[in-house]
């Protein structure tokens, strides 16, 4: 029978997704995580105390407390009597303050990182979760972003925090135009995904893959955009709706930036809010009021059986 | 056999830098009091083992491992039992042993006085009757060196009842020195007044262990020290029960001088320009003060000055309501009130009646503020209809600030963060 806590922590092992803020680095994130898994964990209830053997010598007359005693060994010389008895003593030596709690640290490893600008789902592995974790981001997953942008200025690291470095007009941009330059765009992404998946374009077997959309890059890749679409138009601010592959979030504020200078103007990124993570979604992300054991065993629980689901059905369709 | 020892021994301390383990063994060796026949049975093979451990030692010194001695722990039974049976060849050591835990003294006047040859020579195969087989003492076997105090609190005395008390000893051994320190404490003599003197002060016995958890060294002070610190801090007017809860919340005050608590207690009456009563109440809510480095103190007190443009007396009301902005960290109070002041456009004035918002969260403040903005209900103008005070804002927690503040459901918050 294991103890308490490590039954607790088994239950936590595998992924789940939080919800972080902007303006917070994803590694203060983890860490208010482990510390709030560490506090719930080890709040189990500890271990009964081990006993150990004591030999302690009395004198016969007084009455050796019963039960503990077993073996007794006397030793009769002139008036003193004196008796060894074996007794049980509750030992320290295992006590929670002199061992510290069960769990010193957890190993919580984060997923697809996110920068201290950005916002949106961040996956995080608890114990064995770690290892299925490098495997989920080698199958190379898409992930959703909304990305908010202003016309009108350009700064030097592409957000609207950075140094201004120009300011531009905007009056002439229209929703035709923004869309005409968003559809180029994702033409010429969509041309670098199949050099970049390594397929024979002639073949049999390349014409099903992207029907099905089933290319990925083989090996290694730039960021390569899989979708690209205008959400919200109202001079000059707009909103894009991006599925890509490989990126960073430094990468995409770039792509606003690069759609601005299309549009013969300069662009600014406001905001960057990723949405899906591979298999992870915005609903079951955890915000940071959620951060708590309770909360997070169940997410896992969740993610669990809809893993489950979604195998079961893929294998019915493919005897179907 | 003995003067062997003794020799040894005397190797073994050139060896080593420091006398003090020398010491500790020879104790360890000679003055169990069991029959002398036994003893000299045991005495080379520990000493030998003694030598071998050296070598131990300074690699685990090198390796950055620390050590604990374990010798206090050893010595207390034995001069119990000393008292009790009054046997004869323990008898002589005594004095000597006395001595000795008074701080040692050089190797070569240790060989005359422990005269070893005067003590009637037993011969290994002598045997001895069933009753004195029954009394000899064999000392429980303690690691002479070890990383934790786990392996030594079953044997000493001290370390069992601070156990009790709630001290977490597991701290207490990552910090340096700190193990062989309570090691070395006798329990009689150190820590029964130290405690009792405590508790005579008025700290609860649920606070002793935490206490002694953050500042084990209150149990080397010397009792006239604390008696004298408390007194100043009477003497200051602090009440009795404000007192007990100082020294329990701000566990390092005791440690200090009469002097440099006296310089603390200045700075803070000069600094805040406060009256003495006022002073004594800030400095009773957070002990802290006076226990920290006063660098930090007056960093916030400029930035509340200059950056934030704070008058004399709103920072004045301020520290008196919350004293914890003196020792907030500065960037995080620049954040928040620039949000506050610069984006939720809310005037000094406000603040200073609810400066607790500056002990806030900035997160909670920018999130709450966001919805309400959503919502178009962010009005912070006390003089217009649907005024939204900042302790609504701050102090509520979450599903009171939805229903009361924002009208709308926990459930329709928690999308409105996920949108951000």
């Amino acid at each position: 029978m294991a103890k308490a806590s490590v039954r607790a922590f088994h239950k936590l092992e595998g992924w789940f997704s939080t919800y972080k803020p902007p303006g917070v680095h994803w590694k203060l994130v983890r860490d208010t995580i482990e510390t709030n898994l560490l506090k719930g964990i080890n709040a189990a209830p500890p271990p009964a105390p081990l006993h150990r053997v004591q030999f302690l010598a009395e004198p016969t007359n007084t009455n050796v407390s019963g039960g503990s005693s077993e073996l007794t060994n006397t030793v009769s010389g002139g008036s003193s009597e004196l008796t060894i008895s074996a007794s049980f003593v509750p030992s320290l030596a295992n006590h929670p303050l002199v061992n510290g709690p069960d769990f010193q640290h957890i190993a919580v490893g984060v997923g697809h990182k996110l920068d201290v600008f950005s916002s949106g789902v961040l996956v995080l592995g608890v114990g064995q979760g770690n290892k299925s974790l490098t495997d989920l981001f080698r199958s190379v997953v898409t992930r959703d972003y909304t990305l908010e942008g202003e016309f009108g200025m350009g700064t030097d690291d592409f957000t609207h925090t950075g140094r201004l470095i120009e300011r531009t007009t905007y009056g002439h941009i229209t929703r035709d135009k923004l869309e005409r330059v968003l559809a180029m765009m994702q033409g010429s992404n969509q041309k670098a995904l199949l050099t970049y998946s390594h397929v024979d374009m002639n073949t049999q077997e390349a014409y099903e893959m992207a029907v099905k959309g089933e290319l990925r890059p083989n090996g290694k890749s730039p960021p390569i955009i899989t979708g690209l679409r205008l959400l919200h138009f109202q001079p000059p601010h707009f909103t894009l709706e991006v599925q890509c592959l490989n990126e960073t979030q430094r990468y995409l504020c770039k792509v606003l930036h690069e759609v601005g200078l299309e549009l013969r103007s300069t662009a600014v990124c406001k905001g960057v809010r990723r949405t899906r993570d591979g298999p992870f979604t915005l609903q079951h992300a955890l915000t940071r009021q959620h951060w708590t054991v309770p909360d997070i065993i169940q997410a896992i629980q969740q993610h669990r059986s809809s893993r489950k689901t979604r195998k079961a059905k893929s294998t019915q369709l493919r005897a179907g | 056999m003995a003067s062997a020892c003794v020799q040894l021994c005397q190797r073994c301390a050139s060896l080593s830098c420091s006398r003090t383990m020398g010491i500790i063994t020879l104790k360890y060796s000679t003055h169990t009091h069991c029959p002398v026949a036994l003893r000299s049975a045991f005495s080379v093979p520990v000493l030998l083992s003694v030598l071998h451990r050296r070598r131990n030692l300074t690699q685990s010194f090198n390796s950055g491992v620390r050590s604990f001695c374990e010798f206090h722990a050893k010595v207390q039974p034995s001069q119990k039992t000393h008292r009790d049976t009054d046997e004869s060849p323990g008898d002589s050591l005594v004095p000597y042993q006395n001595q000795l835990r008074d701080g040692g003294m050089p190797l070569n006047e240790w060989e005359t006085a422990l005269d070893l040859d005067d003590i009637p020579a037993h011969s290994a195969l002598e045997k001895i009757s069933d009753k004195e087989a029954v009394q000899i003492d064999i000392p429980a076997t303690l690691p002479p060196v070890s990383i934790t105090l786990k392996d030594y609190v079953d044997q000493s005395e001290t370390l069992r009842s601070l156990v009790l008390l709630g001290v977490q000893l597991w701290k207490l051994e990552q910090r340096p020195n700190v193990g062989s320190m309570l090691l070395k404490l006798d329990f009689q003599t150190d820590v029964v007044p130290r405690l009792t003197f405590l508790r005579q002060l008025g700290v609860e016995d649920s606070r002793l262990g935490y206490l002694i958890s953050h500042n084990p060294f209150i149990l080397t002070e010397s009792l006239e020290n604390l008696q004298a610190r408390v007194a100043y801090l009477r003497s200051k007017k602090f009440s009795a029960e404000s007192v007990a809860s100082m020294v329990s919340r701000a566990p390092y005050l005791l440690n200090f001088s009469v002097k440099r608590i006296d310089n603390r207690l200045g700075f803070f009456q000069q600094q805040l320009g406060l009256s003495a009563h006022k002073t004594r109440d800030v400095v009773a809510r957070l002990p802290r003060l006076l226990c920290g480095s006063l660098e930090p103190v007056k960093e916030n007190l400029k930035v509340c000055k200059l950056e934030m443009g704070f008058r004399e007396n709103e920072l004045q009301h301020i520290v008196t309501v919350i004293p914890k902005v003196l020792t907030a960290n500065k960037r995080k109070l620049t954040q928040i009130f620039d949000y506050i002041h610069n984006t939720m456009n809310i005037p000094h004035n406000l603040i200073v009646k609810f400066p607790q918002v500056l002990n806030a969260k900035y997160l909670r403040i920018k999130e709450r503020h966001l919805f309400l903005q959503y919502l178009e209900k962010a009005q912070y103008d006390p003089a217009k209809p649907n005024y939204i005070s900042l302790e609504k804002l701050v102090a509520l927690p979450d599903e009171a600030f939805c229903t009361e503040v924002a009208s709308a459901t926990l459930e329709d918050f928690e999308l409105f963060q996920k949108t951000m």
